[in-house]
């Protein structure tokens, strides 16, 4: 059953190289019409043989694909509804901007005054009409990569695939093509379809984020479902940072979850947690480190306290990151807003202090 | 160590036995031969040295522009068959699993294990009246005569008539393509190599065939290493010598040829100095050439 919102369905997709090599591995999509969708993992986890896939320059082992209600069994990538930005942006040094742009539409035999305006239209989406008869030489990394944005929109794709666009370009820049590439795809209302490790680019750009681990999709939801209730230990670690401990079920009451977390058991002999789905035996314990709490004094009305001795301060301007450690073992990373020029001066390594988090914002992860 | 580059006597030790030895081997001969080419033939062989430019002026006596338009014009069609025949072979080297581009490079530059001589006169063996080419086709003759015999046409194939392959201009480019294919293909197959293979998936991505990406993307990216290929072909079969002295019939004498003559039974060493210089200065332009064209390029290619 196709719902005639999915643009991409992924059935049962696996891609294996050679007889060992399972790149992808029984993976299963389906993507929206319109949407922002990111796919995330680390190198290798085979997020980008999937968007090779999508392009038609892999096919898959097992499974099918479909774009668009069509299936792409054996349609070539120039047959494909599909463009794609190659993470070296693969702008033909040999061919002016315009040219660039042009080369999408003249090998399909577009009339030539249609190819004048849609590339004018195209290179102003991406603000770059006064380039246009630059050789890609000198053009700076941000300038041809907006080259290959608008030689792939100009052809108007069902689908613009991203790998990795953004990996090249300097800190500042990445963080402006992150907002520009939303406002863009917005504009145009095309699906992207875009592949990256870097969990913030992901976070601040799609609407939808799957997480892959070797070949396996792990999680698929928006990105603030994804950091806060990652259905796996791999995910609540990939995404963010996260302070993970091992706990035990201790047992059910009142409605409530009793976890037993060795290194906590000096201090606490139970975390008190709302009822959890999860909550069966062995678990993964998990708290973000914005979500903790510090206090010079034992903070009465917090139920989950920890006194602790502070190991590190690393400074980052804005806030500074403590590494916190309790008697029992327990090892917590924590933030601390600069909110004022004089604060925080006192907190240096080995002072005590108290950390606390409500039972609420506590994950509970089956193992 | 990283600044030996400084060390002015580890610099002079490591670089006088090559200065040396290129000099001694390559720079006088050259300008011994170069004093000769204005020098002139004493009766019985000797060199003359009186400084004139005869030898030039004969140099450019029509029989002898003749051999050198006819050098030119041999190297040109051998360049451009190499190239029809170098080029997918270097695509398909470039292109192939990894595992075997080794094994297939080594094939390209396995003949240069055995001498040329060697090689060129198993040529005449496989291109004489005589010779194998002309046994297997007289095999395929034979075999389709008794075809055609038993189903009625006896007379159709008529008398098998070996093919004239020896002994021709033509012999002489098959010798030559062979000869200089793996200097046109080494080169082409590093650049090919060397290139982004996704300016040839964002090509296929954009909508353009196989055919469109070859001639639009892939050629022009590897126009540096086509023009040193096919340059070095040129430029290698436009000096031959052993290949029409083996290959060739009694017209296909190139400037080569005409070269080793002056040295050898002529013993006119002056006029043959003179020709020597004609024909590196002919390189030297042809050299210039391309250099100016790469300058001029704005792109890093």
């Amino acid at each position: 059953m196709v719902d005639n919102n999915t643009i991409i369905s992924i059935r049962d997709v696996v891609k294996r190289f050679g007889s060992t090599v399972v790149a992808v591995n029984d993976v299963s999509l389906e993507i929206k019409q319109g949407e922002f969708f990111a796919l995330l993992g680390p190198s290798g986890c085979g997020k980008t043989t999937l968007l090779r896939m999508l392009a038609g320059f892999e096919s898959p082992t097992e499974g099918q694909i479909l774009i668009d209600g069509e299936h792409m069994e054996g349609v070539e990538p120039n047959k494909r509804p599909v463009n794609m930005v190659f993470q070296s942006y693969a702008v033909f040094p040999h061919m002016t901007v315009h040219q660039n742009v042009a080369y999408g539409l003249k090998v399909t035999g577009t009339p030539k005054s249609e190819i004048d305006d849609r590339v004018r239209e195209s290179l102003s989406l991406v603000q770059l009409e006064a380039m246009a008869a630059r050789k890609p030489d000198q053009l700076s990394g941000g300038q041809r990569q907006r080259v290959a944005l608008a030689r792939a929109l100009v052809k108007k794709p069902k689908v613009l695939l991203l790998d990795e666009p953004l990996s090249a370009l300097d800190a500042k820049l990445r963080e402006q093509m992150q907002i520009e590439l939303v406002h863009l795809q917005k504009s145009v209302g095309i699906t992207f379809v875009i592949v990256t490790h870097d969990q913030n680019e992901a976070l601040s750009m799609a609407d939808r984020i799957a997480v892959m681990e070797q070949g396996d999709v792990l999680q698929v939801a928006p990105p603030s479902e994804l950091y806060e209730y990652p259905n796996c230990r791999f995910v609540a670690d990939f995404i963010g940072k996260m302070n993970l401990f091992d706990g035990t079920v201790a047992g059910i009451k009142d409605g409530k979850v009793l976890i037993r977390v060795d290194e906590f058991a000096d201090q606490l002999s139970n975390l008190v947690l709302p009822h959890n789905e999860h909550a069966k035996g062995e678990v993964g314990i998990a708290v973000r480190p914005e979500k903790i709490r510090l206090d010079e004094n034992e903070p009465e009305d917090q139920q989950v306290r920890l006194k602790v001795k502070v190991t590190e301060v690393v400074y980052y301007g804005d806030e500074s990151h403590l590494f916190l450690e309790s008697t029992g073992g327990a090892r917590f990373a924590a933030n601390l807003k600069n909110e004022a020029r004089d604060t925080h001066a006192e907190i240096v390594s080995g002072k005590e202090l108290w950390v606390s988090w409500r039972p609420e914002d506590t994950l509970v992860l089956s193992s | 160590m990283e600044n030996w580059r400084n060390n002015r006597l580890v610099f002079a030790v490591l670089a006088l036995p090559p200065t040396a030895w290129l000099v001694i081997f390559f720079t006088v001969p050259l300008l011994i031969m170069w004093v000769y080419s204005f020098a002139e033939r004493g009766p019985q062989g000797q060199i003359n040295l009186a400084i004139n430019l005869a030898n030039y002026a004969r140099a450019v006596e029509w029989i002898h522009l003749g051999i050198i338009w006819k050098s030119i014009w041999v190297a040109a069609i051998t360049t451009l068959i190499t190239f029809a025949v170098g080029f997918p072979l270097a695509m398909g080297i470039a292109f192939a699993p990894a595992r075997w581009k080794n094994v297939l490079l080594l094939l390209v530059i396995l003949p240069f294990w055995t001498n040329l001589l060697i090689r060129t006169y198993a040529w005449i063996a496989v291109l004489r009246t005589r010779g194998f080419l002309n046994f297997g086709l007289e095999w395929v003759h034979d075999k389709l005569s008794t075809l055609f015999a038993s189903i009625g046409f006896p007379e159709l194939m008529g008398e098998f008539e070996a093919l004239e392959l020896l002994y021709n201009q033509k012999a002489v480019v098959i010798g030559l393509v062979y000869v200089y294919l793996p200097f046109l293909v080494l080169p082409i197959y590093a650049t090919i190599e060397k290139l982004d293979k996704s300016y040839l998936e964002a090509s296929l991505d954009l909508g353009a065939g196989h055919w469109r990406t070859l001639f639009s993307v892939t050629m022009p990216l590897a126009l540096p290493g086509i023009a040193s290929g096919c340059l070095l072909a040129f430029i290698l079969s436009m000096g031959t010598f052993l290949t029409p002295a083996l290959l060739g019939g009694t017209d296909s004498e190139m400037i080569g040829n005409l070269i080793a003559r002056q040295f050898s039974s002529s013993r006119d060493w002056p006029f043959g100095s003179a020709l020597s210089f004609l024909l590196l200065y002919l390189t030297f332009i042809i050299l210039w050439v391309r250099a100016s064209l790469a300058g001029r390029k704005d792109g890093p290619i």
